[in-house]
């Protein structure tokens, strides 16, 4: 069964899931359901392992040409890999033995990565929609999964309600596209769409439909003005799952808009240009200014993960491939770091987010050095200091934008990440200050085996994402010439010759 | 052999040594001596430099050009000249005296001061010997880290808003420091200094694009010198830094850059704005000093004299005369070595009475003679007294620059002599007065031999530099010749001051 490879991951999850809820159906009520967690653990190593050996494949589409693997979908399964293998780790430092229906849990987790996984390789748009509803439904009910806490449920719902409307966009998008070029696949529209466009009559419907798909997946992504769900919903979850909702959904969605913008629309990237565009400074500004004022870290990075997609947008605009090459890259180095200090917020927290205050954090370092040691290099990496993922990743994207005259775009965007240093530094002047006599110290409890694993992963991809890049860039690179027609000379959109 | 990785190696035996400091036994005094022991390696690895520099040649030496990233295209390309050679020195020179000046002041949480501290000598080498843009802004940006981090964690009582105002002044600049270079990028299709240098002269780009890209350049580099306006943090960061910390955070980062950046990317775009800083450079001279005179607070004085005596290095540059670029160097070195020394010496009064007050100060020399002798030849040197260091840069400095424009020269050298007024007025007040009960109830401490061992190679090296000032200044000329103006009318006065290098021409 040569195309079974092509879904190879996915198969080791969703076996791998329903391993793990059989087994936790067997198990006696009482007994600790973390083994189960290990067990998704080898699941999603085998996960990784698989995505990884994917690469030798050749590129093609499988199940009559709905999934196709090329080197940027492949790029994407081994970071979902990656991003689910973290942050299980996180969830099984996070709580406890007796975490009510944990089992379940550990099983959400693998099956949303199938959804994930998916959608980067899914070039049937109804299958885009599938894989995006397999995703979001288990990341909704991740999300309200402390069911007796006050702000979880609330959380789950809001974000529920919102998610539905956004993939209620997406789907109306595909069909309004459907209506005007006869085909959901990928490779039929884009021809479509050039037939249209040589013949000077593009329908009316296509406008509309990609504007439809853009709105739904911008929610996906949560660019501003799309993002007002964001912060609650990060707030309301347990950190363990923040940790994969504010990476894993929002890179799939990333590579389902590269897919689509590069892969179906390129020829009318005159007119999404504008409108990613404005979303990309729309995103940056409303992120920064609104994480100024927060006093809960995780909202603070819920803000920050607005502006972080914001950052992704800006390489959209560079219409190169270098600029798809910067969005990926760009993604990886912000999983790396979101999930890395989502690991600390949850440790330091607790699975039931007593200890989320920016207050809470004063002293970090004097009282587990590691684990404050670690926060500070998060942040730093975030705020975008050299020799860390967060900084070659700002560099990248922005060398590609202004490679391409988005001097504007890029001005506003580096005083956006000017803006950002103020956040965090708050933080991180919480972590290092000394403790003071008045403030009562929470005492750390250390850091468990699973903990420092998530932390040595992350913290090692965000080194070597910012000191070595060569190997994760040059696989940016090949995902980017994917889309041989991402590169021409850039129209400037009116905003940006305005700012000239 | 060594030629070709001797600044790899004076670049990362401090981060290797951190690496090491981060598993070493809290207990006793490993780390310190460890520490202690990495900062003099690297230190006497980089004498490595002045023993095989060519004086004769002008471009750059011991090159290491490897290749790092592909694309963007981005090279580990490391070298000096003589703008930087003496640069490095000075570093890796106040390496072992910031491990030993923090030996006392540094008793808790060694393991974490002593991992920042190396990681900021590697910061601030990397910075001089980098010439490729990109790894050059690695480091610039680097060196902020542990200097932020080391001031909010082991600072005084404002410790913590010291080291954000630090940061955020000079991170924002940064952000448009990062697009010009990235415009530089996207034109030159390099990071490589040479090679933009060389597009720069070679090709023609937008005139006015230009000259924001170099005021961004500038800007930047100028909140680190710090230039007048933009000082607002060097008084606070001072007073709450530890002294390590301290002696290397103002001088020599933003001036080496000015030199490297403005003047050898956007020579005409520097003169263009070179009215402006003088002007700046004039004010910041007179009222550094003024505000000097008025403290009480004797790190605080420090603070605004370093302010006025760096103004007087951007006076030197933007005058492009080679005597007064080649002083602006030398004041430069100068003003890392003797602020340092007055800060050394601050902290160890500080060690032995608790506060740095003046007035509460008085009639010290007879109980203290060693503190008391350091001091003075400190401040002497600092007052730009003849025989010493800083009499050869304040002199090449305003010579140099006189010819050019003589009024504003003027106006600075009444800086010179409020130097005098304040550094005069400390020594008076610390030392010659009827002692005050603080210093008659206290025990009286003259130097320990660790306290010698730190402030004497920097008295002698200030007395050294001030007499053998050839030396240095011919490697300084190597590096910063081709900066000058080459218009008759300067090139003759300035050779004269330059070549002969001695107080004794007037012009």
């Amino acid at each position: 069964m040569n195309q079974a490879l092509y879904i190879l991951p996915e198969i080791v999850l969703t076996v791998g899931g329903i391993l793990v809820m059989l087994a936790d159906a067997m198990m006696a009520k009482p007994s600790s359901r973390k083994p189960l967690g290990w067990l998704a653990v080898l699941v999603s190593i085998a996960a990784l392992a698989a995505s990884l050996w994917q690469y030798q494949l050749p590129a093609g589409t499988a199940y009559f040409g709905v999934v196709q693997i090329d080197a940027f979908s492949v790029f994407f399964h081994v970071l979902i890999a990656g991003i689910v293998l973290a942050s299980l780790l996180i969830t099984l430092d996070a709580v406890t033995p007796t975490t009510e229906a944990l089992g379940e849990l550990f099983a959400l987790f693998l099956f949303g990565a199938v959804g994930m996984m998916l959608m980067s390789s899914a070039v049937e748009l109804l299958l885009v929609f599938v894989a995006l509803e397999i995703s979001s439904i288990s990341t909704y009910i991740m999300a309200g999964f402390r069911r007796r806490s006050g702000k979880s449920p609330e959380s789950a719902l809001k974000y529920f309600l919102l998610g539905s409307f956004a993939t209620a966009f997406f789907l109306y998008g595909i069909a309004l596209v459907f209506g005007a070029t006869d085909s959901t696949r990928i490779g039929d529209i884009a021809a479509a769409v050039s037939a249209a466009v040589a013949g000077a009559q593009v329908s009316p419907l296509l406008y509309i439909g990609l504007a439809m798909i853009v709105v739904g997946l911008g929610f996906k992504v949560s660019a501003a003005p799309f993002h007002v769900w964001t912060p609650d919903v990060y707030e309301g979850a347990p950190s363990p799952v923040v940790a994969l909702m504010s990476t894993g959904p929002k890179v799939a969605a990333f590579a389902v808009l590269l897919r689509i913008s590069f892969g179906a629309f390129p020829l009318l990237r005159g007119h999404w240009l504008p409108i990613l565009w404005w979303l990309a400074v729309a995103s940056m500004t409303i992120g920064n200014l609104g994480a100024l004022r927060q006093r809960s870290v995780k909202r603070m990075l819920a803000y920050s993960s607005i502006a972080h997609a914001g950052y992704i947008l800006v390489a959209f605009t560079a219409l190169s491939r270098e600029g798809v090459a910067a969005a990926s890259f760009y993604a990886v180095a912000y999983a790396a770091m979101n999930v890395g200090i989502f690991a600390i917020i949850s440790h330091v927290g607790g699975y039931d987010d007593r200890l989320t205050l920016i207050d809470d954090f004063r002293g970090l370092v004097w009282r587990s050095p590691l684990l404050g040691a670690a926060m500070g290099f998060f942040l730093i990496s975030l705020i975008g200091i050299p020799f860390t993922g967060g900084f070659f990743g700002k560099f990248y994207v922005f060398s590609a934008a202004i490679h391409s005259g988005m001097v504007g775009l890029a001005i506003i965007g580096l005083i956006n990440s000017g803006i950002a240093a103020f956040y965090y530094l708050r933080v991180a002047a919480a972590v290092f200050s000394r403790p003071s006599e008045s403030s009562p110290i929470h005492a750390v409890t250390p850091a468990g085996f699973a903990l420092l694993c998530a932390l040595f992963l992350t913290v090692a991809a965000t080194l070597i994402l910012g000191i070595a890049p060569g190997g994760i860039l040059a696989g940016a690179r090949d995902a980017a010439a994917t889309y041989p027609s991402a590169t021409s000379p850039a129209p400037v959109p009116a905003a940006e010759s305005a700012l000239r | 052999m060594l030629n070709d990785s001797i600044l790899t190696l004076i670049t990362l035996v401090p981060t290797a040594g951190a690496i090491v400091v981060a598993f070493l036994p809290r207990r006793g005094r490993a780390i310190p001596v460890f520490a202690l022991l990495v900062t003099l390696v690297t230190f006497v690895l980089s004498l490595h430099l002045p023993a095989h520099f060519d004086y004769s040649q002008h471009g750059f030496q011991f090159q290491e050009n490897r290749s790092w990233i592909s694309s963007p295209a981005i090279r580990y390309h490391l070298g000096i000249d003589g703008l930087s050679l003496w640069l490095v020195l000075l570093t890796t020179f106040l390496g072992p005296i910031g491990a030993l000046v923090s030996w006392r002041a540094i008793e808790h949480r060694t393991k974490e001061f002593y991992f920042l501290f190396l990681l900021q000598q590697t910061a601030m080498i990397g910075v001089f010997v980098s010439l490729d843009v990109f790894l050059y802004y690695g480091f610039w940006e680097l060196s902020l880290v542990p200097m932020a981090l080391l001031i909010a964690m082991f600072g005084r009582e404002r410790g913590r808003q010291a080291a954000l105002k630090f940061f955020l002044y000079t991170f924002l600049p940064s952000a448009l420091f990062l697009v010009a270079i990235l415009w530089l990028y996207a034109q030159t299709g390099t990071f490589d200094f040479a090679q933009i240098q060389a597009y720069l002269t070679t090709h023609t780009l937008p005139a006015q694009a230009l000259s924001w890209v170099s005021l961004a350049f500038l800007v930047a580099f100028a909140v680190k010198v710090p230039v007048f306006p933009l000082h607002g943090w060097l008084s606070d960061v001072i007073q709450e830094a530890p002294t390590a910390m301290a002696m290397v955070v103002a001088g020599k980062l933003g001036l080496y850059s000015i030199f490297r950046f403005n003047l050898g990317l956007f020579p005409a775009q520097s003169r263009a704005i070179a009215p402006l800083m003088i002007a700046l450079a004039v004010i910041g001279i007179l009222y550094g000093a003024l505000v000097a005179l008025v403290q009480n607070d004797m790190r605080r004085l420090v603070a605004y004299s370093i302010l006025s005596h760096l103004s007087t290095c951007i006076l030197g540059i933007f005058c492009f005369a080679l005597a007064g670029l080649n002083g602006a160097v030398f004041q430069t070195i100068n003003e890392g070595l003797t602020g340092s020394a007055l800060l050394v010496l601050i902290a160890f009064l500080y060690d032995r009475f608790g506060t740095v007050d003046m007035s509460e100060f008085g009639g010290l020399a007879t109980r203290m003679p060693m503190l008391a002798t350091l001091w003075v030849i400190t401040a002497l040197a600092l007052v730009g007294l003849p025989l010493f260091n800083g009499f050869v840069g304040e002199f090449l400095v305003l010579s140099g620059s006189y010819p050019v424009h003589p009024s504003w020269v003027l106006a600075a050298t009444i800086g010179v002599i409020l130097s005098a007024a304040y550094m005069l007025t400390m020594v008076q007040r610390i030392f010659y007065r009827q002692p005050s009960a603080l210093v008659v109830n206290q025990p009286h401490l003259d130097l320990g031999l660790r306290e010698h061992l730190t402030l004497w190679p920097m008295a002698i090296l200030m007395l050294v530099m001030g007499v053998l000032s050839p030396y240095w200044i011919k490697g300084i000329e190597s590096g910063v010749s081709s900066l000058a103006d080459t218009s008759p009318h300067i090139t003759t006065s300035a050779a004269q001051n330059g070549a002969a290098a001695s107080p004794a021409v007037q012009p």
